[in-house]
């Protein structure tokens, strides 16, 4: 997968499918202090963040790990997470965290609205499914966790085992991912004159 | 799809284009940055030769990491990370241009006390900053609302974001709140009712009798945890109110000036027959001082109302709850009042504004902070801070027992040396409860008002504030 700050064409930046194995994280309205606590925000870089996914969920009380599955599930990529996840702070750094760490997906049964636009401009697909679908799918996981699991970002699927099932995504990330576009500086700023048109015509905005 | 409501209207003006994955380009009218979530962004413009073009509809301050006690503010910084990212900023504002309010400015503070007290934030504006409580600015009556840091980047590259339009919840706050119950109990109430995932999708439009009889600042921290609930953003239609706080402020236009920006002020307010995707009615007769009692800001219950048995609750809530008081140590049956407290903390983008220290000082006035409680006072701002000191609201709190402070957003996320220890529990006027938010994973966070706080400084416990008795000062 591309990284976020690479200028390539577009046809590198095209998020089309997620194949890999899974990790399971459990529970609903997981926020973006128990994915990265803020102590780790206290930096310049993004260097570092995959030490610091969910680092106190991971730890027991005497520092050592845990069997949190970010501790069990190493070289996984598709994450699976039940409601609301991402939920509190803006952070960039949570995904950022999760995206180091090795996850390239993610299906749940639904995400905070700036988490999954962070993931949007990561080029992470968050894609959302049934409560029953995503408890199969942590089940089946956790059984097998050296099963494969795959993510169609095109056709909004997930395959694991011989099973095939829908999922959603959202239309926006859909056509970013798919269509390469997810980096949206060179976007935004291809309509220049359009910007300063609007800005002109708005009345708290001093003419230039 | 909602027709006629502030949000389509202003939504409308800052539409720049429909770009290719479906989406709005939006212009921003004002962009807050701050020292956590602008360093990557401000680094890759200058990798890709990019130069801000909008630097004047940019302000900058430095809120998340800084030291509160005046003697750690002092250059450099004890902490080397927290030094390089005030230097950062310094660097990164100066060669783009943009003004900064830094350490040595007398008018630093929280981004989102900050830009409403010098009247940067006006009704009709687009509002973004790389912080999830920028929904506070919606009070003004204008579109706010965080981003996350390639965000960032594209506001300062292009001062446009790629958005989906939300649909528009319209909640009415009926009845009137009685004495010492706050706007703080009124959004407790809301996000309790709808839950922290209720907001998703939307932005809420909050009126009613309950929120027009709101101040200003009032109804910053009402706005504020629109987040909380799961609502990006949150809005407040502008009134007279709104036009009176705004009248003299630093970046207000005035005289017949003024009067032309308020024409278009008044023009962007909802219409009174605006449709909306969904319309929720409260009444908040009755509603007593809220607490939480739990890890989400929705886990929360008037000060006198038992804490819920995990098993009476929704089936999908149970696990949550239980998980929950084991780690905040309540019993369900049993009301918050009473809860040992060990920390006091005033203060944050949600109720770190003069008037919460006020009523947090009409509480204190005459008593002191309870011998095993350690409270901490911690004004939203420089600006906050000297108008308390010239009334002589800080000698009140300074008596009582409280640790006055410098601006900053302090123990709120603890990114500062301000920091719950141990499983601690703290009565806190913040904004979120989550495991670990006050810097200790074992500390234990109650939200509630600043009156609240004050009370429970005093009682060393949870205390319903209506029931302290009258103090002769």
């Amino acid at each position: 997968m591309s990284d976020a700050t690479d200028d390539d064409g577009v046809e590198e930046m095209k998020v089309r499918r997620v194949a890999g194995t899974g990790v399971p994280i459990r529970g609903d309205d997981i926020d973006t202090d128990q994915i990265i606590p803020a102590r780790f925000l206290k930096t310049t870089t993004w260097e570092g963040m995959d030490e610091y996914a969910f680092y106190d969920a991971r730890r027991d009380d005497d520092g050592e790990l845990n069997d949190h599955p970010f501790n069990e599930y190493k070289g996984a990529n598709v994450l699976v997470v039940n409601d609301n996840f991402g939920c509190g702070s803006s952070r960039e750094h949570a995904p950022r965290a999760l995206a180091r760490w090795g996850v390239e997906a993610i299906v749940g049964e639904s995400f905070a609205e700036i988490f999954a636009d962070n993931c949007k401009s990561l080029g992470i697909p968050a894609a959302t499914a049934d409560p029953e679908t995503v408890a199969e799918l942590q089940d089946v996981i956790e059984a097998t966790p050296e099963a494969g699991i795959e993510l169609d970002v095109v056709d909004k699927q997930v395959t694991y085992g011989n099973e095939t099932v829908d999922v959603s995504i959202d239309e926006a990330m859909h056509g970013a991912l798919v269509q390469g576009i997810w980096d949206t500086v060179a976007l935004l700023r291809s309509n220049m004159d359009a910007i300063d048109g609007t800005a002109t015509d708005l009345p708290y905005v001093e003419s230039r | 799809m909602s027709e006629g409501t502030l949000y389509d209207k202003v939504w409308d003006r800052h539409k720049v284009a429909d770009l290719p994955n479906g989406q709005d380009q939006l212009f921003i009218g004002l962009h807050l940055i701050h020292e956590v979530t602008s360093p990557q962004p401000f680094s890759e413009l200058r990798e890709r030769g990019i130069e801000v073009p909008y630097p004047e509809r940019n302000v900058a301050t430095v809120d998340h990491i800084v030291p509160t006690r005046p003697e750690g503010r002092e250059r450099p910084l004890a902490d080397g990370s927290a030094e390089g990212m005030l230097t950062a900023l310094e660097r990164n504002t100066a060669e783009s241009d943009i003004q900064f309010y830094g350490l040595d400015s007398d008018k630093q503070g929280i981004t989102h006390v900050v830009a409403p007290e010098l009247g940067l934030t006006q009704p009709g504006m687009t509002v973004v900053c790389g912080d999830s409580h920028t929904a506070t600015h919606g009070a003004f009556g204008s579109i706010a609302f965080g981003i996350g840091t390639s965000q960032v980047r594209d506001v300062l590259a292009s001062q446009c974001v790629a958005a989906d339009k939300a649909a528009v919840r319209q909640i009415e706050v009926d009845g009137t709140l009685g004495p010492g119950v706050h706007s703080k109990d009124l959004i407790l109430k809301i996000i309790a009712e709808l839950g922290v995932d209720g907001g998703v999708g939307y932005v809420y439009e909050y009126g009613g009798e309950a929120v027009r009889d709101l101040s200003m600042e009032e109804r910053l921290a009402v706005c504020n945890m629109s987040i909380e609930g799961g609502a990006r953003a949150g809005y407040i239609n502008p009134d007279e109110t709104t036009y009176e706080f705004l009248r003299g402020r630093e970046f207000v236009p005035e005289g017949d000036a003024f009067e032309e920006r308020k024409a278009y002020w008044e023009a962007v307010a909802s219409d009174d027959d605006a449709d909306y995707d969904d319309v929720v009615r409260l009444d908040v007769d009755g509603l007593e001082p809220m607490v939480t009692w739990g890890t989400t800001p929705g886990q929360a219950v008037g000060v006198s109302d038992p804490v819920p048995a995990p098993e009476n609750l929704p089936e999908g809530e149970r696990e949550a709850a239980r998980t929950a008081q084991a780690h905040t140590g309540v019993e369900p049956g049993e009301s918050m009042a009473g809860y040992d407290i060990d920390v006091a903390f005033l203060g944050t983008c949600t109720n770190g504004r003069t008037s919460d220290f006020r009523e947090a000082a009409a509480v204190l006035a005459g008593r002191e902070v309870h011998p095993d409680v350690r409270a901490l006072a911690v004004p939203g701002s420089q600006t906050v801070k000297s108008t308390l000191e010239a009334e002589g609201v800080d000698d009140v709190f300074r008596a009582a027992g409280f640790d006055w402070r410098e601006a900053g957003c302090s123990m709120c996320l603890a990114m500062n040396d301000d920091s719950l220890e141990g499983d601690e529990r703290c009565a806190s006027s913040s904004n979120r409860n989550y495991v670990g938010r006050q810097g200790s994973k074992d500390g234990r966070t109650v939200l509630m008002s600043p009156a609240m706080v004050a009370a429970a400084a005093v009682e060393g416990e949870v205390t319903d504030v209506r029931d302290l008795a009258e103090v002769d000062t």
